[in-house]
């Protein structure tokens, strides 16, 4: 990648991170440990990859996404925020009374493409999404991204086996295998492993990805655009809270809000990497 | 008299997606490996191109048609209602329901009239569930004629349907040739001033037939047809109830969440008069043949008739 449009990805991705540590404090509660694991990826998708245009959210050809995992909405809605699809000053009423931004995504939010929130569902959307395009023979992409943990809902595989017996190619679903969910470690609680095993018997492309490597996110969206007749799964490997030293691999920020005081000090920590990265 | 002619309505709803599917071009639909009993089947072998069969994935199912009706499609969910309604309620609620996406629900098998397969299949439980969904339209025809009519309206109403269709040849007592289907509006099918019998599906004709009994003995029912349960016509329910001071609901569901719910709630608040309910009671039903079930669990016109003069009692 482009050593320029690296650095400009990696500052806007630390934006999006302040975004949900914003989002988060203002609500008093929210997820913000898997919305800082994804926050990488979905800043690659909506500022490198994905043909949407945030004056025309509706537009018939875009691409879309699902939040499958639509926990981690404040991730979505801070990139749809650095974006332009709404202003970054929604995002400190998250969750509040009368909010544009309700606590999981919703389809009437602007750039929203999906509701979702309720595990499981979206990846089947997606799916119906995806279909509509082949239907139609449009050109867009239809991303879905779900959590680890929310791969051990049923409804997840009848969905990859319908995206496999249609060869919905046009479909990339993203798995965040930060590898912790509320209860603890996924290999604790109920284990969906082996992630890439499963997805490979149910019929699809499989590639794994470093989901805080901006060369290696490229690297493995490149490949999947390189697919065809069979969905492509990427597996990303990223860490739950990641860009907080504090909330880092930590399963109890899967859904605690910070108090002022974590608040600044996370603000400050984004604050310093953003610095260097400006250089 | 000529004879009767009897069609079960799920053909109804096959046929109808066929010949509707060259005038709407976006019309999709979707099975979960029930097309030769849903009838969907009907559809599938003319448009093979614009059916897919999600296999025994119904939740999948109904999360496959939201994402195709956000992309503009008209898609058409089949399967009986026991899956439709109940395994799949809550994706129902949240990938279809909240978004208010375009999805139309063809749930059949619903009810009793299942017959054999007994209580696992018998759905009575469909209409309360889809009640309580939020900007959910519900409808339930009572014979061929209204629910090719109800697969239209469907289709020109923008926002989720769930279509209650049944497994028994039913008598087909409309005239297609006149017959106009309004969204959300009740049919007065015979006038009557000392009770209203307000039926829905396959009991409306059994209600007809109540009313005759009922005028042999000196008792004017008036027979009313609730196709749309939701939004529910309180007008001509209230209207009703003003009238003939009581009301007899019958309906080929629980009496805990459908048509006799929808009603009582209505009637409670515009004009509170006694509401009888006639239903499969707080009980699951069992294997049988449809006709000798619908009688046994008095889903019939001798027991509406029995009700409705202990009803007039009430007054």
């Amino acid at each position: 990648m482009d050593a320029t449009i690296k650095n400009s990805l990696q500052k806007t991705a630390c934006e999006v991170r302040k975004g949900v540590i914003e989002g988060t404090f203002n609500a008093k509660s929210g997820h913000p440990g898997g919305s800082l694991s994804i926050s990488d990826t979905l800043t690659y998708l909506y500022f490198s990859k994905m043909n949407v245009d945030p004056k025309n959210p509706d537009m018939d050809d875009r691409d879309r996404l699902v939040l499958s995992k639509g926990h981690t909405a404040p991730a979505l809605y801070s990139v749809l925020a650095e974006r332009g699809f709404f202003s970054k000053e929604e995002l400190k009423s998250l969750r509040h009374i009368g909010a544009l931004l309700q606590g999981h995504p919703c389809i009437h939010i602007p750039g929203v493409d999906m509701s979702s929130g309720s595990l499981g569902q979206g990846i089947s959307a997606a799916c119906g999404m995806a279909l509509a395009g082949k239907l139609d023979s449009k050109p867009y992409k239809v991303y879905a991204i779900l959590g680890d943990g929310e791969i051990e809902e049923g409804q997840v595989w009848e969905a990859a086996m319908f995206a496999a017996h249609y060869g919905l190619d046009n479909l990339v679903a993203i798995v965040d295998n930060n590898g912790l969910q509320i209860d603890g470690p996924i290999t604790e609680v109920c284990s969906p492993e082996p992630i890439t095993d499963k997805f490979a018997a149910f019929g699809w492309h499989v590639i794994t990805m470093d989901a805080h490597d901006f060369d290696d996110i490229e690297r493995a969206f490149n490949e999947a655009e390189t697919i065809s007749g069979k969905p492509v799964a990427i597996i990303q490997k990223s860490v739950k809270g990641k860009g907080v030293s504090f909330m880092e691999n930590q399963v109890s920020w899967h859904g605690t809000a910070p108090n002022k005081e974590q608040y600044d000090a996370a603000m400050a920590e984004l604050d310093a990497q953003l610095k260097e990265l400006e250089g | 008299m000529a004879d009767v002619i009897k069609k079960a309505t799920r053909e109804s709803y096959g046929e109808a997606l066929k010949e509707y599917a060259e005038q709407y071009e976006n019309l999709v639909v979707l099975d979960a490996d029930l097309a030769a009993a849903t009838k969907t089947g009907i559809f599938k072998k003319a448009y093979p191109d614009r059916f897919f069969d999600c296999g025994i994935a119904e939740a999948n199912m109904m999360g496959v048609a939201a994402g195709l009706a956000a992309c503009g499609k008209i898609p058409f969910a089949s399967t009986f209602a026991m899956f439709a309604a109940g395994r799949a309620y809550e994706i129902v609620r949240n990938s279809i329901g909240y978004p208010h996406l375009n999805v139309k629900i063809g749930a059949t098998h619903a009810g009793i009239s299942v017959g054999e397969d007994g209580a696992t299949h018998q759905c009575n439980e469909d209409i309360a569930l889809m009640r309580t969904i939020p900007g959910m339209t519900i409808i339930n025809p009572c014979d061929d004629v209204e629910a090719k009519a109800a697969v239209k309206a469907a289709i020109d109403f923008n926002g989720p349907v769930y279509m209650r269709f049944g497994r028994l040849a039913v008598p087909v007592i409309n005239d297609a040739e006149t017959y106009k289907f309004e969204l959300g509006k009740g049919v007065v099918m015979k006038e009557g001033s000392d009770v209203t019998i307000v039926a829905t599906g396959l009991l409306v004709n059994e209600a007809l037939e109540a009313s005759k009994i009922l005028e042999a003995e000196g008792i004017s029912a008036r027979v009313v047809n609730i196709h749309t349960i939701k939004p529910l016509d309180k007008e001509l329910i209230c209207k009703c109830a003003k009238e003939t001071g009581v009301i007899v609901t019958a309906e080929e569901h629980s009496i805990i969440g459908g048509l006799g719910s929808a009603v009582a709630d209505a009637v409670t608040e515009c004009c509170p008069v006694p509401v009888v309910k006639i239903g499969v009671n707080d009980e699951y039903g069992y294997s049988g043949p449809a006709t000798e079930l619908l009688k046994k669990f008095g889903l019939c016109s001798e027991n509406i008739a029995v009700k409705v003069k202990e009803a007039v009692k009430l007054k």
